[in-house]
């Protein structure tokens, strides 16, 4: 049997424990052993940003992160942002903007998002830009997206005002 | 040394629907006892927003609002046969079968609402609303929930429908080649407009302007999607993509994401799309099928543009700033 | 960013839909910001095996033997799978709709044709074991000469790629090529004022999902095997599948239709059969899911594609007459591609009315990745040849380009290549409207014209 290793952080505000395999990835921790399927493996190396998540609040590409090394720290995921079945600001305007089809993109667009919106709640169109970067999406041309983003950033001013 | 504009134009149509046609889709439409609809297909969704669209389209046909209605896919031990999803059939062909489904459900419910009120099914409406009632005496009336109770636990009656929609197959005679592709087409004309830097050959799209003629807009919002999203791809498919870049070499071919270009959010060319519809005779409420199409005519006319721009032209894809500057050194040079 | 103009064609159209023209929100949407979505692989089975291909280095060879013993013993492989193993092994996936032969292997048995090619399955407890026994599986290859260019493998001499077809083309019911013959080109080209013969060339390129190809196929313990997959038609895979494994279809449970973008790059049957056969052959559940190095590289593109036009023109604009060579690199196996050369014939010669059009369209055999289907099968490459060769035509006889295409535009009632009558015709609004968001501008002539027939 391969190595086993405890391993103990929160995930999107809960304790955890479990015992994974030592070298797991924390994209594989998430899915298999967390039952987060939120972030999707659509490279394992990297390259497309669909496994991203956020570690103590910086974003991460889950596949290139061992999951022991988040031995003690906070991930957040897509499927911990809406609070007691009320969207995420940042959900909503994903939503009500039309920025997801086929969606497998869109919880590592969120997370990317977010981890911008929560360093740079003000962000001009080439701060979104410069932070969707990493996420590669095939089907909606990125510019829902980037529009999403703003919307949601212009509504965060707005209640903030 | 200098950035050049230029813009070039491109007109395309496109066929709905599997080549020579003999692709089918089956569709299922039943009511719950308390008047939702269920809408149970082998139907796939790739991202297009296929359930979605057939929610729509089942209650249009039924008069109901889309939030009453279910979509059940893809499992082949419920749902009834499809071809699949590609060839731009999704909405044509599988949308036609809901409808069939839906029209024969929709006649039944109206027969148990008809037999409640005492009147001819003939006689009656829906109101979108979720109730049943006589023409123009809309006080008349029964709710589709008891409507549908009265079906399953009075009346005896399955509020049900099949459907099945098949353009019967065609082969192309040998010599001529007289044969039917398709029953319907959509159209396109897109206006690239490029800078291209004739130092380096790098092509910046400036703009795109795309006319796109589906037939029927069955959801505006998810028609701009799905044409928004072609034409970034399309002009993905001109300047970056090959999985063969040092063709006829086929070595350093690329396995990943950093190898495979295509533009970021940060390449995006400012894009504007109008939609005309001339409904298909065939098409579900007249729709025809976009998905392909949309990422077709950028090629051309970005192809054109660089022309236009730097008077040369690259006849192969992708037009990369190599091939590009290549031919600027050749032309120089004649 | 979209408008919809309402103004053309109003009178085709009531509209007075309720729950259709409505920008209703979607339903699956939810689904996604929340992660909620069930992709095929968002599930966990209990002693689930990973399956690992071995895959041909070479682009041409023959196989003289396959030796799994090392590979067999390796901690954690449950079973290694062999071409022995698979009950039909040459097959091909549109001998559903009667177009063969069968030509291609589940696993390869005395060659390979493709670098790439499947040559055997290990199945492992985890990706890694999996991928340290494939390295063990020792191929004896003899290279043989391969061919990579449509124009070398049609030349004589050239190496057979595949013996299926007797000939590096595939041979449709009138012979080499697909033929489209109307009216006389010959005719056309003399009585033409210009003529002009272009060549138009394409590389293969990557649908590129960001969600890749796989699947996961479950032994139910009564005969059947669920298999959860991504395939983009249910009922293709699952037939194609009844017929590799020699299984009844009432078998085989397919289970999907949300896919995480598809754009033709999952309408092959490249991971479905192999893994329901290891899930039989083990009684374990098997799963199969590409890399993203085998998405990129493994699972078909889009044709190459070669094509030839040359037009006949007058100096007033009218097209007289158009002969296309089109050529597609179909690469080491059949697929698609018969279809798809196939329905670049039905293409030619654009939305044009042309009194004279020859067509000739070749689905071609190299030892490249097999191609297959791609958004635009058979339409995107020649639209780019179509399109520039309409600007260069245009450019040669100082016409404007728009204009030009006014002139030679398709109408209802027009006589298609094909012989079937235009119907629904809308190119010519489609260019008006451009002519005016584009500030393109036209004679007035042309934005007084419609596709109407002129009754």
């Amino acid at each position: 049997m391969a190595k086993k290793v405890p391993i103990q952080l929160m995930l999107n505000g809960e304790d955890r424990a479990e015992f994974v395999d030592s070298g797991a990835t924390l994209l594989t921790v998430l899915r298999e052993r967390f039952d987060d399927t939120s972030p999707k493996g659509g490279c394992h190396q990297g390259t497309c940003g669909a496994c991203s998540v956020l570690v103590d609040g910086e974003l991460r590409l889950s596949c290139l992160t061992l999951a022991e090394a988040c031995e003690g720290q906070s991930i957040e995921t897509t499927a911990g942002l809406a609070k007691e079945g009320v969207l995420h600001p940042l959900q909503r305007v994903f939503l009500d903007g039309f920025a997801a089809q086929c969606g497998f993109c869109t919880p590592g667009m969120i997370m990317a998002a977010k981890a911008l919106l929560d360093h740079t709640p003000n962000p001009s169109r080439e701060d979104v830009v410069e932070a969707l970067s990493g996420n590669i999406c095939r089907c909606t041309g990125y510019e829902p997206i980037i529009n999403a983003v703003l919307a949601a950033a212009r509504a965060n001013s707005h209640n903030a005002a | 040394m200098a950035i050049r504009r230029g813009r070039g134009v491109a007109a395309v149509n496109y066929p709905t629907g599997m080549n020579l046609g003999g692709d089918p889709s089956q569709a299922l439409v039943h009511s719950t006892p308390t008047g939702n609809f269920m809408v149970t297909l082998s139907s796939v969704d790739l991202g297009q927003g296929l359930k979605q669209i057939m929610a729509q389209i089942c209650a249009e046909t039924i008069g109901v609002s889309a939030d009453q209605v279910t979509i059940d896919t893809a499992d082949t031990d419920t749902g009834p046969h499809c071809m699949g999803t590609f060839a731009s059939r999704g909405t044509h062909r599988i949308g036609n079968a809901v409808i069939q489904a839906a029209t024969e459900a929709k006649q039944v419910m109206l027969e148990v609402a008809a037999d409640e009120l005492e009147v001819n099914a003939s006689d009656l409406e829906t109101d979108g609303a979720g109730n049943i009632h006589v023409k123009g005496a809309p006080q008349k009336s029964i709710s589709i929930f008891d409507t549908a109770l009265a079906a399953h636990f009075k009346r005896g009656r399955s509020i049900s429908g099949r459907g099945m929609f098949l353009i019967p197959r065609s082969f192309p005679e040998v010599e001529t080649g007289a044969m039917k592709p398709s029953t319907c087409y959509a159209h396109a004309c897109t206006v690239a407009e490029v800078d291209v830097d004739d130092e380096t050959g790098e092509v910046t799209v400036v703009s795109v302007k795309n006319v796109f003629e589906i037939g029927r807009a069955l959801n505006p919002k998810m028609v701009e999607q799905q044409l928004v999203g072609g034409s970034w791809m399309g002009i993905s498919h001109a300047l970056y993509e090959t999985t063969e870049p040092y063709y006829p070499n086929r070595d350093h071919r690329g396995i990943d994401f950093n190898q495979y270009l295509m533009p970021g959010p940060g390449d995006l060319a400012e894009t504007e799309i109008v939609v005309l519809e001339r409904p298909a005779a065939d098409g579900p409420y007249g729709a025809k099928g976009p998905g392909e199409m949309c990422a077709n005519p950028q090629i051309p006319a970005l192809a054109n543009a660089i022309f236009d721009a730097v008077g040369v032209r690259i006849d192969h894809l992708p037009i990369t700033p190599e091939r590009v500057l290549r031919a600027l050194k050749a032309q120089r040079a004649a | 960013m979209m408008r919809l103009a309402k103004e053309y064609f109003a009178d085709q159209r009531d509209d007075d839909l309720k729950q259709l023209g409505v920008g209703l929100q979607r339903s699956d949407v939810p689904g996604h910001v929340t992660g909620k979505t069930t992709y095929f692989a968002d599930r966990n089975f209990p002693r689930m095996l990973h399956l690992k291909m071995v895959r041909s280095p070479h682009h041409h060879a023959r196989i003289r033997s396959i030796d799994t013993s090392e590979a067999e013993k390796h901690p954690g492989v449950a079973r290694v799978l062999t071409h022995k193993d698979v009950p039909h092994n040459v097959y091909t996936i549109l001998i559903l709709i009667q177009v063969g032969p069968e030509d291609e292997q589940v696993l390869a048995a005395d060659k390979v044709r493709w670098k790439g090619e499947a040559v055997v399955a290990v199945l492992a407890d985890s990706e890694r074991a999996a991928n340290e026994a494939a390295a063990k599986v020792k191929v004896d290859y003899e290279v043989l000469p391969a061919v990579f260019d449509m124009d070398e493998a049609l030349a004589p001499g050239a190496p057979l790629v595949n013996e299926y077809h007797g000939n590096n083309y595939y041979t449709y019911d009138s012979g080499s090529h697909r033929k489209v013959r109307f009216g006389d080109v010959e005719q056309g080209f003399a009585q033409a004022d210009f003529v002009l013969e272009e060549t138009y060339r394409s590389s293969p390129i990557e649908q590129a999902p960001t969600e890749t190809t796989g699947c996961i196929a479950v032994p139910e313990g009564n005969d059947r095997f669920t298999c959860y997959t991504n395939t983009q038609a249910m009922f293709f895979t699952l037939d194609n599948t009844s017929i590799i494994l020699q299984m009844p279809g009432h078998k085989l449970h397919f289970v999907g239709g949300t896919v995480g973008g598809g754009f033709g790059g999952k309408v092959d049957v490249t991971v479905e059969p192999i893994a329901i056969l290891a899930a039989k052959l083990t009684g374990r559940p098997v799963s199969f899911i590409y890399t993203r190095e085998e998405e990129m590289q493994i699972s078909s593109p889009r044709a190459a594609e070669k094509i030839v036009i040359k037009d006949g023109v007058m100096k007033d604009g009218r097209i007289v007459a158009r002969y296309v060579k089109g050529y597609t690199d179909a690469g080491a196996y059949s697929r698609h591609s018969p279809y798809g050369a196939q329905k670049g014939a039905a293409h030619y010669p654009g939305p044009y009315t042309i009194p004279n059009v020859w067509a000739d369209t070749y689905c071609v055999y190299t030892n490249r990745t097999p191609s297959s289907a791609m958004r635009g099968f058979g339409v995107t490459i020649a639209d780019f040849a179509l399109e520039v060769q309409m600007d260069k035509l245009a450019r040669l006889i100082s016409m404007d380009p728009l204009e030009f295409r006014f002139i030679n535009a398709y109408r209802d009632g027009d006589m298609k290549a094909h012989r079937q009558p235009t119907e629904g015709a809308a190119l010519i609004e489609c260019m008006q409207e451009a002519s005016k968001a584009a500030n393109w501008p036209v004679a007035e002539k042309f934005l007084k014209m419609s596709s109407y027939k002129e009754t």
